[in-house]
């Protein structure tokens, strides 16, 4: 059976009071790919999370700005891009310290790059300079064997 | 639109409590910092987040925990953390929050903690 395809698009202001809209959009995607609710709290995390590092970092708290969320659905998969046109951030080069060092050092930043990797199945960066930055975000929907 | 967060102040025992309600994210986590700091500030330093009625918890708000913690700790006080719920702790714990902090199950229970161990033991 070919598989049905579909998309969902949100596109918001960069500004963090928009976090509780895109968790709205993102827990009801996560309903129609049928995840549990602990996997769909899962999913919304991530996305609070890229989308949030997006209007501190990539856009500097500048509430000018918007940021969109595609998610696309598929029998396999939800698949979450968020794209933006701010600074381009390479998630790579984070120092993946252990927490108590974060902790001594006062930092709380690199968190949400540790979390999203630990909620999803995959996350990819892709930047291109002068146009875009795009983090892709994959959270496989399990197959009953 | 309203993001429903709110924080109560106590204090039992000589120790503050700051009960944390609804949604801590990137948008109400500076409430949060604002209060830790105000104790802080004021020498209220034994402090118990009693996150019973917290429903949910991005990094914005663990980021709160850790940029504290160690400077409360050097005077001799700490942050103690309670009540939270599976979908909260869920993330505490993939940070590894619990072999940093003190995580019990109730206010009692955190007053306990404090006089067994003040400051959380590493």
């Amino acid at each position: 059976m070919a598989s049905i395809e579909r998309t969902f698009k949100l596109q918001v202001p960069s500004s963090t009071e928009n976090l509780i809209i895109i968790r709205e959009f993102v827990s009801s995607i996560g309903a129609q790919a049928g995840f549990s609710p602990a996997e769909n709290a899962k999913l919304e995390l991530a996305v609070d999370e890229a989308c949030a590092n997006v209007m501190e970092h990539a856009y500097g708290k500048d509430t000018t700005k918007e940021l969109s969320i595609r998610a696309t659905l598929d029998d396999d998969s939800v698949q979450i891009e968020v794209v933006d046109t701010g600074k381009p951030f390479d998630p790579g080069t984070i120092e993946q310290k252990d927490l108590d060092k974060l902790v001594s050092a006062r930092k709380s930043g690199g968190l949400g790059m540790r979390l999203m990797k630990s909620l999803m199945d995959e996350v990819h960066y892709l930047m291109i300079p002068g146009q875009k930055n795009e983090l892709r975000m994959v959270k496989r929907r399990k197959k009953t064997l | 639109m309203a993001n429903p967060f709110a924080i109560g102040k106590s204090a039992q025992e000589g120790k503050s409590i700051l009960a944390l309600e609804g949604y801590l994210d990137a948008h109400t986590a500076p409430q949060f910092e604002k209060a830790v700091e105000d104790e802080f500030e004021a020498g209220r330093i034994r402090i118990i987040v009693d996150c019973s009625k917290l429903s949910y918890i991005s990094s914005a708000g663990l980021g709160v925990f850790m940029s504290f913690v160690d400077e409360i700790r050097e005077v001799g006080g700490d942050i103690k953390i309670c009540g939270l719920t599976p979908k909260v702790f869920q993330v505490f714990e993939i940070l590894g929050f619990p072999a940093l902090f003190d995580i019990v199950d109730d206010i009692p229970a955190a007053m306990k903690k404090y006089e067994e161990s003040p400051v959380k033991e590493s």
